[in-house]
């Protein structure tokens, strides 16, 4: 009996211990592998660079594949939930992925940060923050530049995909306030091998500029269609465009061509006391010397994505411990009213009715200057 | 539309068209010697254009993995059987074909990837990395199954397809890539100007079928693909091995694949998976020309590349949707005026 009771009270001990070393656990989705881990390794070497602790705590961070697989995505999300009692979901880079977590989240009430820009159901948008630049804001740049330079027409070729569709809606969102008329309206496949028909096309109804809602390499097609048969005006892609490979693959022919993309991309650029400067330039500093890959947007979302969580777990932990859905209910609260949060993208401010939080420090217009893309003046 | 657009338009669908047709004829080919509806066609277009684009930047391209590991896997299957039925003379052969010429062609590509060598020396080493696919692929995944129902066989050609592609995809990337262009004159010919890459790619698309005509009239393997083509039981009864004809018409397959790469790599960006569609829309042609005659089939798939470019222009949106649907009014057409043959199948 006594036996019984020296191990009961052993195990009590050894409970209140782990109680006593409550580490935050952030839980991460993200497809590493698989047709989407050009930009999964991104997001998932950001991790090598984050801080030990967050709020004071220590920080465990549980970092699962989901190979670009919505369904997989959906099984990590129930695994980190159930079994490693996560504080916090962050993920994933695609947005099917994202949405299946986003789903999980809701119904298990636990907080999550989604790393792609997706529009999540009304009823599951209180548990879910939005890192990344919603296309609108994105596109804003855009349509705000052919302003200025009083372009009145505009033609539109993108992706027959909901990637094409979104960012035409974006396009078409800032139409009647940035005075333009889209005057075409045409579609690709990412792996068609000609688009000179659409290219054709729009160089009948003679727009002023064009702007591509392509992504990637992808991207560089109709550009190169366009200035082949001598298209002379300004061509607007968007900021799923930004990489390398774009230029490797466009050479001259995608030289000037210009793209919004998160001030963190040319952090060294900016001018002097822009509000994400500092932070932007050291963390890419940090992440080329770790990784030397190249500049690039992705990385960085995973690191706003914990210095979110590092905001909000600081006012949490006054309130619950973490592990604990008391815990994870304030966690979300705090990350409702987190104001002038410092990213290497954005400042963020929460409220209820924005889950985004970003501003127009957020975008930066970029274009393609000798081969490199280059913050534009 | 005016009728420069048109002209535009009409030479950007014979370009397309010149690829559709020759693979329509390899998918033909392939059919009517084998049964196999040959769905992993398009992987060659994809595997040469992403190698010569990886030569051309100095890297070493990963096909030389599948190579070498496919030609293992062929040899073990081959030394296998050969050591069962005692017949040990039959393994210099197996080794020269499926392990020597891999690995030699492998170590080619690797100690010719940092040399950058001239674009002639470089299309000649994707040619010796891809084609030889062909019959490793022939020999591993439809050899053992040959006698097999077409639907098994079709079977079969999914599940290499998307081994392929998976494998492609861990070598290549997921971001495409394009090479450099054969050459970049341009010839200016009333409204138009000509690149010399479409003229490059009619032209060799010309000469292929020309070659290939050449070798069913003129050589004795060429005969014997026709006739297995026409008679596969009689075929064998004259003493053609069936294995030999398959083998063959899956290299020939597999270098009409990997020139198609190398032609339109210059003029678009390939992904691993891009070449899958274009294959998909030879099938098509090669279903318009009646899955039967070469000719009718260079003819439809001629006809799907300038469908295609008019769609572009008229209806981007649905260009996909009208290029394959065109195939149900042929196959109603079809299959209400043919008389109903029975296949082989129940031999």
């Amino acid at each position: 009996m006594k036996l019984k009771l020296s191990i009961i009270a052993g195990i009590a001990a050894a409970f209140a211990t782990t109680a006593a070393l409550a580490d935050i656990t952030i839980g991460v989705s993200i497809a590493y592998t698989g047709p989407q881990a050009s930009l999964g390794v991104h997001y998932k070497n950001a991790f090598d660079l984050m801080p030990k602790t967050i709020a004071g705590e220590p920080v465990r961070f549980i970092i699962l594949d989901n190979a670009g697989d919505a369904t997989n995505a959906a099984k990590n999300g129930r695994k980190l939930v159930s079994e490693d009692k996560v504080d916090v979901i962050l993920g994933s880079n695609g947005v099917p992925q994202t949405l299946a977590l986003a789903q999980i989240a809701a119904e298990t009430r636990t907080p999550m940060l989604s790393l792609s820009p997706v529009s999540v159901p009304a009823d599951q948008i209180h548990w879910v923050f939005i890192v990344p630049q919603p296309t609108e804001l994105m596109m804003d740049a855009v349509a705000k530049d052919i302003k200025k330079h009083n372009i009145r027409t505009v033609a539109y070729i993108g992706f027959s995909d909901g990637w094409g569709d979104l960012v035409l809606k974006a396009t078409e969102s800032h139409a009647a306030s940035a005075g333009y008329k889209i005057v075409a309206s045409e579609r690709y496949g990412r792996t068609d091998t000609s688009v000179t028909g659409q290219a054709l096309k729009i160089l009948a109804s003679n727009p002023d500029a064009v702007v591509v809602g392509g992504s990637g390499t992808a991207g560089a097609l109709p550009q190169i269609a366009l200035r082949e048969r001598g298209y002379k005006g300004p061509i607007y892609h968007n900021h799923g465009t930004v990489n390398a490979e774009f230029i490797k693959v466009g050479g001259k022919n995608v030289e000037g061509a210009i793209a919004p993309t998160g001030p963190v991309v040319v952090a060294d650029a900016l001018p002097a006391g822009y509000a994400t400067k500092a932070l932007g330039e050291d963390f890419m500093k940090r992440y080329e010397a770790k990784f030397n890959l190249g500049k690039n947007a992705f990385a960085a979302y995973s690191y706003d994505a914990v210095l979110l969580v590092d905001a909000a777990a600081q006012v949490a932990v006054k309130k619950a411990k973490p592990g604990t859905p008391e815990f994870r209910a304030a966690l979300r609260d705090a990350l409702e009213n987190v104001k002038n949060v410092v990213g290497t993208h954005a400042v963020y401010t929460m409220t209820p009715a924005n889950h985004n939080g970003m501003d127009e420090r957020a975008r930066v217009l970029v274009e393609v200057k000798d081969g490199q893309w280059r913050l534009m003046k | 539309m005016s009728i420069d657009i048109a002209l535009w338009l009409l030479q950007d669908g014979i370009t397309s068209g010149a690829i559709y047709a020759l693979l329509a004829l390899a998918l033909l080919l392939v059919f009517a010697v084998t049964r196999i509806i040959f769905v992993p066609q398009g992987e060659f277009i994809s595997y040469a254009a992403l190698s010569l684009a990886l030569l051309e930047a100095g890297r070493v391209p990963g096909t030389v993995y599948v190579l070498v590991i496919g030609g293992l896997v062929a040899a073990t299957f081959d030394a296998v059987i050969a050591i069962r039925e005692k017949s040990y003379g039959r393994l210099p052969r197996i080794l020269a074909a499926y392990v020597v010429l891999p690995v030699a062609m492998a170590a080619i590509a690797w100690w010719a990837a940092p040399l950058k060598l001239g674009l002639a020396l470089q299309v000649l080493i994707v040619l010796g990395l891809v084609v030889p696919l062909g019959p490793i692929l022939y020999r591993v995944a439809y050899q053992p199954l040959a006698s097999a129902s077409v639907l098994v066989l079709f079977i079969v050609s999914m599940a290499a397809h998307y081994t392929l592609s998976g494998l492609g995809l861990v070598f290549f990337g997921s971001e495409g890539l394009r090479s450099a262009p054969i050459s970049e004159a341009q010839f200016k010919f009333g409204v138009l100007n000509i690149s010399a890459q479409s003229l490059w790619v009619v032209f060799a698309s010309l000469a292929i079928m020309g070659a290939l005509w050449l070798l069913f009239d003129r050589t004795i393997y060429g005969k014997a693909l026709r006739a297995t083509a026409i008679n596969r039981v009689g075929a064998r009864l004259v003493g053609i091995p069936t294995d030999l004809s398959g083998s063959l018409s899956f290299t020939l397959a597999a270098f009409i694949g990997a020139v198609s790469g190398i032609l339109i790599s210059p003029i678009t960006t390939i992904y691993y998976d891009t070449g899958f569609l274009i294959g998909l829309k030879g099938f098509v042609g090669a279903i318009l020309g009646g899955m039967g005659s070469y000719p009718l089939a260079a003819l439809g798939a001629l006809c799907l590349g300038l469908l295609e470019s008019f769609s572009s222009f008229w209806a981007s949106m649905f260009k996909e949707v009208i290029v394959f649907t065109l195939i149900i009014p042929v196959l109603v057409w079809r299959s209400l005026t043919s008389t109903h043959h029975v296949e082989d199948e129940e031999e």
